[in-house]
């Protein structure tokens, strides 16, 4: 196999030049899917037969409980690659994915809430799913706390990153928290296999969200991967360089 | 137009929760933007300092 690929990703001027690029084919692409998928979630798809048009809160919630966890493990798969390999890009890439995580796990938390009032009859309950969504959000801040509190970029990158490793082991737990145990939320219903969970009408406008949802999280990472990676840029050269960019 | 806002009922807790959403995403935008130009613009200061030395 051939890792020259892999190599070049380790290029902070490759990276910045490469993420420069990439970032409108993602953030456009993003923008179409969440136009098309908000038109279809409130006007197109028909009201649930059990819970009428508040079903509708889906379309923002199951994005950003999706972002909330593919955000964290694209973290700490960044941060691993950063501890074993010692690259500054990947801890620069690790870096950029908590706020990002952390203000969408916060969106996760507000919808799911206001979707649980007018269905469960509360804003809030200390259910399984509910709580390690919570820890999430706390993994998150820490992650950015302990960032903030190590002036040293390098010693800063490998705390978090070990931190950022071991609180992987939450994403598994908050995503098998409806099945291991009895919660009041509702089981998964796209992230199954068996018979089609809902009508496509309903279905499709999801699907176009969470990839929406998706693209928008790459723009974002590459739009702030290039800060971090000239953060963590020393030689006179490129910087100059990429600055003309 | 009156009945799609009300949401049959649901509009107090539908239109929140699509506020609060796009409201983090606005945010992201505008964050990550703020990152790179401050990222940019510290890498300019710091060629600059640099470039008095010499």
């Amino acid at each position: 196999m051939n890792w020259t690929w892999f190599h070049r990703l380790g290029s902070p001027p490759h990276v910045y030049g490469l993420a420069a690029r990439l970032t409108p084919w993602l953030a456009w692409p993003a923008a179409l899917l969440i136009a098309y998928g908000l038109w279809g979630g409130l006007v197109l798809a028909p009201p649930d037969y059990q819970q009428g048009d508040g079903f509708r809160i889906i379309y923002v919630h199951a994005p950003s409980a999706w972002m909330s966890l593919m955000v964290y493990t694209t973290m700490a798969v960044a941060a691993a690659v950063g501890l074993i390999w010692r690259m500054k890009v990947a801890h620069a890439a690790a870096a950029s994915c908590a706020p990002i995580g952390a203000s969408f796990t916060f969106a996760a938390l507000v919808t799911g809430s206001l979707w649980g009032r007018p269905m469960w009859g509360t804003f809030w309950e200390w259910d399984p799913r509910l709580t390690s969504e919570l820890i999430l959000l706390f993994l998150y801040l820490g992650y950015m706390g302990l960032r903030a509190g190590i002036d040293d970029l390098q010693r800063a990158d490998r705390a978090s990153a070990v931190l950022a490793v071991v609180g992987v082991v939450n994403v598994p737990i908050i995503h098998y928290s409806v099945t291991w145990w009895n919660s009041l939320h509702q089981a998964p219903t796209v992230m199954r296999l068996a018979k089609p969970p809902m009508p496509a009408s309903m279905l499709v406008p999801l699907l176009a969200m969470l990839l929406g949802f998706t693209l928008l999280f790459g723009a974002l990472l590459l739009t702030r991967l290039r800060g971090e990676v000239l953060n963590r840029e020393r030689s006179a050269s490129w910087i100059r360089e990429a600055l003309r960019a | 137009m009156k009945a799609f806002l009300s949401m049959g009922g649901y509009a107090a807790y539908l239109w929140p929760a699509y506020a609060v959403t796009f409201a983090v995403v606005a945010l992201n935008i505008v964050w990550a933007r703020r990152a790179l130009e401050q990222a940019r613009s510290q890498a300019r200061r710091r060629l600059e300092a640099r470039g008095e030395e010499r």
